[in-house]
């Protein structure tokens, strides 16, 4: 607290050289005290300029964890290696100046339910404009004008900015969360379950607005999700986690009508589809990993109906597909899915 | 859980510092308590014997905490009080609890006008000071140890009956009530096999609190020298008969039994709040 | 005797000024399974907890097997003979499962309650199979358990009444994708071999597909459409059914004329 707040920008600080995402995590390992194997695994992941990545994944799998990381967000007590940059710095090894500065200024985040996470006791206005002037990287009547400004692009009116928490409706509440988290300017956004609380058509209109924003801001999205629907539905490129490791990444459309993961392959046909015939599900049987239990080999031999020796014993790369090197899956039978879901 | 404890103000400051401090107030409360169950056994000396020739003697190797104006040792008296200083608070605690849970329960339970009833009828007691009614009422009953007791059972009853009130009505919203009420179980059943349970461990660390502050009222009667009759050894009595022995210089038989009730009450109180710490802590 | 398991005529039910449950009717026959779809505030959960009897109805009525279902039972060989038409599975299986009893004590409580004088062990066994439980979880309380383990256990409860009707209140919603396969299975099998008609309380269509014969949509507290599930999916009729249709993600999907869609309804 004794030096002012940080002048520059870390975006400026960027060595074009190092990066050009606005998001790369490389080699991410997170170990939590008492548990017998990482709770993050070897994550590789990066996000462009204005791209829109969603991460999918079951609860416990460490998307949670992972989207975090980009905020320095770690639990107490956690030993991490790998790297997280983000616009090129290295997140991990910030002192808390420039971490306030990165989460003020060049990552924003929102949340699950935004109920939670506004103080009922403060009118929305309070809640827009007090993380930019309390840094003091915006003087009040200017954060005035651009909530304003931002409240009307998420489709609210300024009246909204003297209303509490409580009287207005969850969706309306989740629109003033992303007001919020563009308050900064963010290079990039990070989305968690932010549609899981509420109704099908309430979500449409937030996925609309962000898609919109994004592109108008040109704001780079990681969008962490269960729905591998939505998922699909939204996003340019989709990693796929299980049990602390990235399963399989690549194109949305190319991973999803050919994915080359077992475990994508069985999510997929484990959905309740409208479109799917009628009858019974494809279930997976077996529950994911405990953090309790070591794991050596592929996380998810023990549910995989292709699982072999080898996959109990040997934890598998990720390789990418022979005519696509952005589609990569960390399987040792690949070849064994190739064109068809597999039957499960 | 958002219930609340309910403390008195002085005494809301100590709050279980840490480990330390809440494993010397065990130790403290088990101490006195088992001093007070052996008090017959552990006492050098008849707690009522006079011996006026050795009046207010210093600690001395035959009384180690010396003697007072009348000659009697105050290490015994203090032993044979404790008996009278704990077993008090005691039946004030066990039944304001037992009364307080079962009023409670049923004001949360039912709702209605069963609970305004009971809510509008603990909060006449409530602004009733507890002292002023166990006066009151020993002077109706005269002097014993039942008097007392029960005039603060029925001060101490709301604290009880409040929180429980509160818990019930929490714990009533949860869906695991519903389906007990669904599979056809009966309100008496649920309520006494699956709530009383689960708030059980918050409504004893009200009433372990509890225990502290019935002692100190007690004390308090009994120095005024209302309800335990005058031979009986008391902690409370003991400070009032002390007070003749200050005038001549010798505070020594006074402050003993001070000290034994200013410790006691924070013992209880440090441990009563750091069981209630734990179980705040691990309802998620 | 009425070939319909579960009748609901003309429910009422209002808060405040706010009509949940407006006029709302419905049948569902032995053995079938009927969907009730909506969004929040549609008033579906506070229809069916009007069928369960945690809720009062201003007016209208709940048959089952053509008898009325009282508003309140008096006595206990009432309390359980309400019990045994219509049982319950919540949606939260961390919250509807008391924390301090163990698996089988669960089971063996209901079992006292209905059946006093049957073999228990052998029961709990049968129960414990038929939900895919081993015995192993028998001695385990529900913070050992998983999201998926924990809705097994309250659907082996509730199957230990042998109701006439089970009320599925979103009971896969908080479960994970793969998770809530399994339940989805379970509940088809069980369907299957004990006939007992399903109200499946959802907000998602593809689940209401996946389990349910006949459907009816809601919003904001009445009937909007009802018909064959497979009939109302196929071909919405009511423009709201369509609207909750269109907004279920997928490939070429289109947010923005559904929030288009959704403003102009």
């Amino acid at each position: 607290m004794n030096e002012g707040p940080m002048k520059e920008d870390p975006m400026n600080a960027v060595d074009p050289a190092t990066s050009t995402y606005t998001l790369d995590i490389q080699g991410l390992r997170i170990s939590l005290p008492g548990t017998a194997r990482p709770v993050l695994d070897g994550i590789d992941l990066h996000v462009g300029a204005g791209e829109t990545v969603a991460l999918v994944g079951e609860s416990g799998s460490g998307k949670t964890l992972t989207s975090r990381s980009a905020l320095n967000l770690l639990p107490p007590g956690a030993t991490v290696e790998g790297a997280v940059r983000v616009g090129g710095q290295d997140v991990l090894t910030m002192n808390a100046d420039q971490l306030r500065a990165l989460r003020t200024n060049t990552v924003a985040m929102i949340f699950q339910d935004p109920r939670a996470a506004l103080n009922p006791l403060r009118r929305i206005g309070d809640f827009l404009i007090e993380s930019v002037t309390l840094t003091r990287s915006m003087s009040r009547p200017d954060a005035t004008a651009r909530a304003t400004e931002l409240l009307q692009a998420v489709g609210l009116d300024a009246s909204a900015l003297h209303k509490y928490p409580g009287q207005v409706s969850g969706g309306m509440l989740q629109r003033v969360m992303i007001a919020a988290a563009l308050m900064g300017d963010p290079a990039l956004l990070l989305a968690d379950e932010p549609t899981t609380a509420l109704d099908v058509t309430t979500q449409a209109e937030v996925i609309a607005l962000l898609t919109e924003l994004r592109e108008r801001f040109g704001t780079g999205l990681l969008f962490v999700t269960h729905d591998l629907d939505l998922a699909a539905a939204i996003s340019d490129r989709v990693y796929v986690m299980y049990a602390g490791r990235i399963a399989e990444s690549g194109p949305a459309q190319v991973l999803f009508a050919q994915p080359r993961h077992p475990y994508t392959a069985a999510l997929l046909a484990s959905t309740p589809r409208l479109e799917a015939p009628a009858g019974r599900l494809a279930a997976i049987d077996g529950q994911p990993p405990d953090l309790r239990q070591e794991s050596h080999g592929c996380p998810f031999a023990a549910r995989c109906p292709l699982a072999m020796e080898i996959c109990e014993r040997q934890a598998p790369e990720p390789l990418h597909a022979p005519d696509l090197p952005d589609h990569r899956a960390a399987c040792h039978h690949t070849d064994r899915l190739e064109g068809s879901p597999v039957d499960v | 859980m958002t219930a609340v404890l309910t403390r008195r103000p002085g005494l809301s400051r100590i709050r279980a510092a840490g480990p330390p401090l809440y494993l010397i107030c065990l130790a403290f409360v088990a101490l006195v308590t088992t001093a007070a169950l052996l008090a017959s056994w552990l006492a050098p000396y008849d707690p009522n014997v006079v011996d006026l020739g050795n009046a207010m003697a210093a600690p001395s190797a035959e009384h180690w905490l010396g003697v007072d104006a009348a000659g009697r040792d105050t290490l015994s008296r203090l032993l044979l009080g404790a008996r009278t200083s704990l077993l008090g608070p005691l039946g004030v605690v066990v039944f304001s609890t037992l009364a307080g849970v079962a009023v409670g329960m049923a004001a949360g339970w039912r709702g209605g006008w069963l609970d305004s009833v009971l809510s509008r009828s603990t909060e006449l007691v409530f602004a009733f000071p507890g002292m002023l009614l166990a006066i009151l009422i020993i002077a109706v009953y005269g002097e014993g140890l039942l008097a007392p007791v029960v005039a603060l059972s029925i001060a101490y009853l709301p604290y009880v009956s409040r929180l429980t009130r509160s818990l019930v009505l929490a714990e009533r919203k949860r869906p695991y009530v519903n389906a007990y009420q669904v599979q056809g179980h009966s309100a008496l059943q649920i309520c006494l096999r699956h709530i009383l349970p689960n708030i059980a461990p918050v409504v004893l660390a009200q009433s372990t609190i509890n225990f502290g502050y019935a002692l100190m009222d007690l004390a308090g009667l009994s120095f005024l020298g209302l309800g335990i009759p005058a031979l009986t050894p008391d902690w409370g009595r003991m400070v009032f008969d002390g007070q003749t022995a200050i005038q001549h210089g010798y505070p020594l038989s006074a402050i003993w039994p001070c000290v034994f009730i200013v410790l006691t009450v924070v013992a209880f109180n440090v441990v009563g709040e750091r069981w209630a710490d734990h179980v705040a802590r691990r309802t998620p | 005797m009425s070939e319909h398991v579960l009748e609901a005529v003309g429910l009422h039910r209002a808060f405040a000024d706010v009509r949940a449950v407006d006029d709302v009717s419905f049948t569902l026959p032995e053995g079938g399974s009927l969907g009730i779809v909506g969004e929040s505030g549609s008033g579906k959960t506070t229809t069916a907890r009007i069928i369960v009897g945690l809720e009062r109805a201003d007016a209208g009525q709940v048959r089952v097997r053509g008898r009325e279902r009282g508003a309140r039972s008096r006595g206990r060989a009432q309390r359980l003979a309400r019990a045994r038409e219509v049982q319950m599975v919540f949606q939260d299986p961390y919250l509807s499962l008391d924390p301090r009893t163990s698996v089988e004590d669960v089971l063996r409580e209901t079992l006292r309650l209905h059946f006093p004088r049957t073999d228990h062990d052998r029961r709990v066994r049968e129960l414990l199979d038929q939900v895919g439980l081993g015995t192993r979880a028998a001695d385990a309380r529900p913070r050992q358990l998983s999201g998926g383990q924990r809705q097994r256990v309250a659907i082996a409860r509730v199957l230990a009444v042998e109701p006439a009707v089970l009320v599925l209140d979103e009971a896969v919603a908080a479960l994970d994708v793969s998770v809530q396969a399994q339940i989805l299975n379970l509940l088809a099998d069980i369907r299957e071999e004990t006939r007992i008609g399903y109200l499946f309380i959802t907000h998602d269509l593809g689940v209401v597909r996946c389990v349910t014969d006949e459907v009816i949509v809601m919003r904001q507290g009445r009937v909007v459409e009802a018909g064959p599930t497979a009939e109302v999916l196929a071909a919405p009729q009511h423009p709201y059914t369509r609207l909750l249709l269109e907004s279920v993600p997928r490939p070429g999907w289109d947010p923005e004329a559904i929030a288009a869609a959704r403003r102009a309804l």
